[in-house]
């Protein structure tokens, strides 16, 4: 019988025909249960023998049965999984990513590396008076120099700043006299352009301003420097040029390596390796005079980048109105880190 | 200002140095030379001939046959198209093998079966500026003057082996606007010397001094504190010679005749205009410069009458305005091709009374560009002088005895002092007095030792610009060269830096709305008037500043609210089939209470957020669904959250420009009851509004960041985490229609007291189960003590309380 059921078992194929030699074998009218059952009519020497026996011979079918029923039961939870099978290559549910603007993607890495540097952020009013736009920065009125800007006036002391140079008048008037100054001053100004490729007539700043006793041209150098490998890469490098503003003296254009080339030479930066990219200078003493110190004690450093112009150069921008026209195309590849 | 190396030349020697590392020495020492251009585009083998004889070509009407003597001792045939070629003449002709411009080269050719051994240029075909040049040699060949030796070659008659480096030159360095000025400065650069041009003997008229044929006062001392004239008679008025004409191409100015081209090439030299009268034409025998009486008019050179100003200066004779001073002369005195008599005038006028003068005309030209910044007081006379005897030795003048005048004061020559130490302490640097010293005579500034370390410093007169010791410094680093003064980092306290609270919030905000899939948007803060008309935004009441001079009325006032660019924003992507538009800006706003301005406006950082579209794009898991006003007012209560504003109130408004019954003014702070504030709005945009920009339903709303800050809670307090649990309950509702589910919140959170920790809604229904102009709410409802735990009658308590307010207040049945 043993040989039989054990026969049996081997050819099932699914979970019902082992419940039905389960039944046949084991069940309450199974052939094992009748031998157990007809024990009765044996002799006492035959009884435990053939008990032993039959015991065996249920250890075993109940060991094959159970075995084959795992063996199922792993089948089954396969197939369940293999219906549920689904599709990984298939677009994943979009949980809504937006940018910030390129301008304040670059305004905040500007400020952060000034604040690392330990500056404050300082800002003032976009509608100025000409007295803090101009007159305090050493360009009086009739001031030749104030051909450079063209400006947007509102009333003729009042106008829409053209730099964001009179938030360092602002800032040193609100000190008094105190040092260190050291902020910087990111913001809109508006000047008289026609918008093109190149020109738009409201533009974004970042200004610096230093002000201690004994700060040199050196430290300007310096701090441009530290500003710009961090900014661009460590390998940048710095070059300045004597300029003209009217609130520094001496004034210098700063040139920075060309990111584009590393500084060989290339289309952007017009085969010279170079980048001009920041105006700075030493402020000039009737400034300090202007706001309140004195430039016999105390010197200090000024400078200033157009965000755009940075940005431009970053991002590979080919035009500055892509800024302004707000095309979500443009500006959705600025969701990135 | 155009700088000929060959004109340079005349002053200071700049010889071994290739005009582009001149250019690039000049550019890295403070001036940007802004391009070389090479005067001889590639023009070899012209030479000058002399046409001996013209005449029609058989085959072709428009064509000639010239016979020109090139100096070979043979004529050559040539075949020329120009109308004005006429035997007799000289001009240039490009002989077989010559090269011209754009790589262009002549070879022995037939023209309608008649051979051409070369060709006749004219100007365009040297590469010449044929603007500079009269009309009819523009549209013809180049005639040279009768004198021009046959053979000679064009290039070096023409002075085109010659580079010109154009100076892009900033305010301050107005000196260079003269060949003297460029002479010292790039004498300063080499460390090379300065030859001044040497005016030599005027010719006498012998007909005595000019002072007694012309008399010259100033009247208006405020706006002229020099004025010099000589008087010059005889002169023949003629083409200039060709190396005077040569000259002032190579500086872009266009000859004339000789009196004229003398005074514009003594000006290029000197930086000092000057200006030619014809002496017969002026009456009275006087000159005064005084200002313009009230609706004076003058005939200008231009030929159109003006009417002046009494602020504007003028030159006036014994009976009228001659000219208006440093600006442009009057008609009524012009020299003329009749004019025998010159009244030379050299003056210097106030720059800032030009200025405004050229510009109130709209006239400007080379001569108010150099009053403007200030002529150099000692270049008045050393000029007139030049001028003079130019017009002696090349107009065939003589000059009347002496220099009539009129003088304000004299400028005092200025000395400025400074130290070794001030100079290395502002630089950063470790010069020597030696070094410096150096450098003060590169500059040919004359300069003594003073004391130890010190130095004064004479400052020429023509350098203007320097007044004191920092622009000194300038010099010196210049000279010295910025790549040379080292790096360092600054010594001192350190500080800390930071954001302000109120940039540290717009950071967030921004930051946090990008994150939550919104564009950020930079729009114009300068609108159209009607922008503001058709949505008055948040400040109805605020009058919109006007700019003064508007470049377009599209861009004439400032912005009261950042919806209408917002707006323009989303009309601008839906034209370029982008239609689902989730976008803000964070931006000031500018509102006054003034028509015209006396104080500057207030300016307000606001966020505004627009939301047209679907929420997000396609799927294939299911439809986009399209944005709604509870999208938007999702996002606020987020902004809110994020901020610790929890006591927002909404309630509903009709302002113009929204929906009337989807729109909602949001108060915070107060416990949303007295001493709130407006914080902003959120509304449908009104369906006609939307329509007329071609957008779908749109959202928007508009918040004052100040409001927002000043209410937030920058402060976490941590709370206990409950210890006892939670009973739950649902309730749902069957109320009027109109009934806001906000008032039934509150309700239910007054009511619930301390008990009720949360509530929410969780379905909202209108439809035949709760009966026409019902709707029925349900909320989810969660009790719990802090301190033990609540049994079920309790809580059952509690819940039919609100159940019994909730009818009270509202009529509310609880749904069966
Ligand atoms: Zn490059």
């Amino acid at each position: 019988m043993r040989q039989a059921a054990l026969g049996e078992l081997e050819q099932t194929a699914n979970q019902q025909q082992l419940d039905e030699l389960r039944v046949k074998y084991l069940g309450k009218k199974g052939a094992l249960t009748e031998i157990l059952r007809g024990m009765g009519a044996l002799s006492a020497e035959e009884r435990p023998v053939i008990g032993q026996v039959a015991n065996e011979v249920r250890a075993a079918i109940e060991g094959v049965i159970s075995a084959k029923q795992e063996e199922y039961r792993k089948a089954e939870t396969a197939n369940k999984l293999r219906a549920e099978t689904i599709d990984v290559t298939l677009p994943g549910r979009p949980v809504p990513l937006g940018s910030v603007h390129p301008l304040n993607k670059v305004i905040q890495e500007v400020e952060d590396i000034f604040i690392g540097m330990g500056y404050q952020v300082a800002e003032g009013p976009e509608v100025e008076q000409d007295y803090y736009n101009f007159e305090a920065l050493n360009l009086p009125k009739n001031h030749p120099a104030r051909d450079m800007q063209d400006s947007f006036y509102i009333t003729e002391e009042i106008l829409m700043r053209t730099h964001t140079s009179p938030v360092q008048v602002r800032t040193m008037e609100r000190m008094k006299g105190e040092v260190p100054v050291k902020i910087i001053c990111p913001g809109k100004v508006y000047r008289r352009d026609d918008d093109d490729a190149t020109h738009s007539h409201v533009f974004t700043q970042i200004e610096g301003l230093v002000i201690d006793r004994g700060i040199r041209m050196s430290d300007l150098k310096g701090t441009l420097l530290q500003f710009v490998r961090e900014m661009f890469g460590q390998e940048t490098k710095i070059r300045m040029r004597p300029s003209f503003f009217p609130f520094t003296e001496p004034s210098a254009e700063v040139d920075v390596t060309c990111m584009m080339c590393g500084g060989s030479g290339c289309r952007t930066c017009k085969q010279s390796g170079w980048l001009e990219i920041l105006g700075s200078g030493m402020v000039h003493p009737r400034v300090l005079e202007m706001s309140g110190y004195d430039p016999n004690i105390y010197s200090g450093f000024a400078f200033g980048m157009g965000v755009e112009r940075i940005a431009m150069l970053k991002y590979g921008i080919d035009d500055i109105r892509h800024f302004y026209m707000n095309d979500l195309r443009f500006l959705r590849q600025f969701a990135r880190v | 200002m155009k700088v000929s190396l060959k004109w340079l030349s005349d002053y200071v020697d700049v010889s071994g140095v290739a005009a582009e590392d001149l250019a690039e020495r000049i550019t890295r020492s403070g001036i940007e030379v802004d391009s070389v251009e090479e005067r001889n585009q590639g023009v070899s083998g012209v030479v000058v001939g002399h046409v001996v004889s013209r005449e029609q070509h058989p085959d072709a009407d428009k064509l000639s046959v010239c016979k020109v003597d090139v100096g070979s001792g043979k004529l050559l045939q040539i075949v020329c198209g120009a109308k004005n070629v006429a035997a007799g003449q000289k001009v240039p002709v490009a002989l077989v093998g010559a090269n011209l411009p754009d790589g262009l080269k002549i070879k022995r050719a037939k023209l309608r079966g008649v051979e051409s051994q070369g060709m006749i240029c004219s100007a365009r075909e040297l590469g010449l500026n044929d603007r500079l040049l009269p009309k009819e040699l523009q549209e013809g060949i180049l005639v040279l003057p009768e004198d021009a030796a046959v053979g000679t070659d064009v290039v070096a008659l023409l002075a085109l082996d010659d580079q010109v480096l154009e100076f892009d030159l900033t305010p301050n360095r107005s000196d260079c606007l003269s060949m003297l000025g460029a002479a010292y400065e790039v004498a300063a650069i080499l460390s090379r010397g300065v030859k001044l041009p040497e005016p030599g003997e005027l010719p006498s008229t012998g007909s005595g001094r000019a002072a007694d044929q012309v008399r010259v006062g100033i009247t208006a001392t405020e706006q002229c504190s020099h004025y010099a004239a000589r008087l010059i008679e005889g002169v023949r008025i003629a083409p200039s010679p060709l190396w005077l004409q040569n000259r002032l191409m190579a500086a872009g100015v266009r000859p004339i005749n000789n009196i004229v081209d003398i005074t514009n090439f003594v000006m290029l030299e000197y930086g000092q205009p000057l200006h030619a009268f014809d002496a017969d034409r002026i009456r009275g025998g006087r000159i005064d410069v005084r200002l313009a009486q009230a609706g004076e008019r003058i005939q200008t050179l231009d030929d159109v009458e003006r009417t002046l100003a009494p602020d504007m200066l003028v030159i006036a004779d014994g009976e009228r305005a001659v000219a208006i001073a440093g600006v442009m002369g009057g008609a009524a005195t012009e020299v003329t091709a009749g004019t025998t008599r010159i009244l030379l005038e050299s003056a210097r006028f106030d720059g800032g009374s030009v200025r405004k003068t050229s510009r109130r005309l709209g006239l400007r030209s080379e001569a108010s560009l150099r009053f403007e910044k200030q002529v150099d007081a000692q270049a008045v006379i050393p000029a007139l002088e030049r001028a003079a005897a130019l017009m002696c030795a090349i107009a065939g003048g003589r000059a009347a005895d002496g220099i009539v005048e009129a003088k304000v004061g004299e400028p005092a020559p200025l000395t400025v002092n400074l130290t070794l130490a001030r100079i290395n302490g502002h630089l950063g640097t470790d010069l020597s007095a030696a070094e410096v010293r150096a450098i003060f005579e590169r500059l040919h500034f004359r300069c003594e030792l003073v004391g130890a370390d010190g130095f004064a410093v004479h400052v020429p007169s023509r350098r203007g610009d320097i007044t004191r010791d920092v622009d000194l410094i300038e010099e010196i680093a210049r000279l010295y060269g910025y790549d040379n003064i080292p790096t360092s980092l600054m010594s001192g306290v350190t500080t800390p830096g930071s954001l302000t609270r109120e940039q540290a919030v717009r950071r967030a905000i921004r930051n946090l709305l990008s994150l939550s899939g919104l564009q950020e948007t930079t729009t114009y803060s300068f609108t159209h008037p009607s922008q503001i008309a058709e949505y008055p935004g948040l400040y109805g009441e605020a009058r919109p500043i006007g700019l003064a001079m508007p470049m377009s009325e599209e861009r004439s006032v400032l912005r009261t609210s950042l919806i209408p660019h917002l707006l323009d924003t989303a009309a601008y992507n839906r034209n370029r089939n982008v239609d689902d538009v989730l976008v803000f800006e964070l931006g000031r706003v500018f509102l006054s209470d003034e028509a015209q301005p006396t104080k500057l406006p207030d300016e307000h950082w606001h966020l505004a957020v627009l939301l047209t579209g679907k929420k997000h794009s396609a799927h294939w898991s299911g439809k986009a669904e399209a944005v709604d006003f509870y999208d938007a007012k999702g996002i606020l209560d987020k902004i809110c959250t994020y901020l610790g504003v929890t006591d927002a109130k909404y309630t509903p408004i009709q302002p113009a420009g929204l929906h009337p019954g989807r729109s909602a003014e949001v108060a915070i702070g107060g416990g949303a009851g007295a001493g709130s504030e407006r914080l902003g709005w959120i509304g449908q945009l009104h369906p006609a509004l939307a329509e007329a920009k071609d957008l779908d339903a749109t959202y928007v709303l508009e918040i004052d960041l100040g409001v927002l800050i000043r209410h937030a809670d920058f402060h976490i307090g941590y709370r206990a985490l409950p210890r006892y649990p939670a009973i739950s309950r649902d309730l749902a509702v069957v109320v009027g229609r109109d009934a806001a589910v906000g008032d039934l919140l509150a309700k239910i959170k007054e009511t619930g007291g301390d008990l009720l920790e949360s509530v929410q809604v969780f379905d909202l229904y209108t439809g035949e189960h709760v009966g026409a102009g019902n709707k029925s709410v349900a909320f989810s409802l969660v009790y719990r003590h802090e301190g033990r735990t609540l049994t079920d009658e309790e809580v059952s308590k509690a819940h039919e309380a609100i159940v019994q307010a909730l009818a009270t207040t509202f009529g509310a049945q609880l749904r069966a």
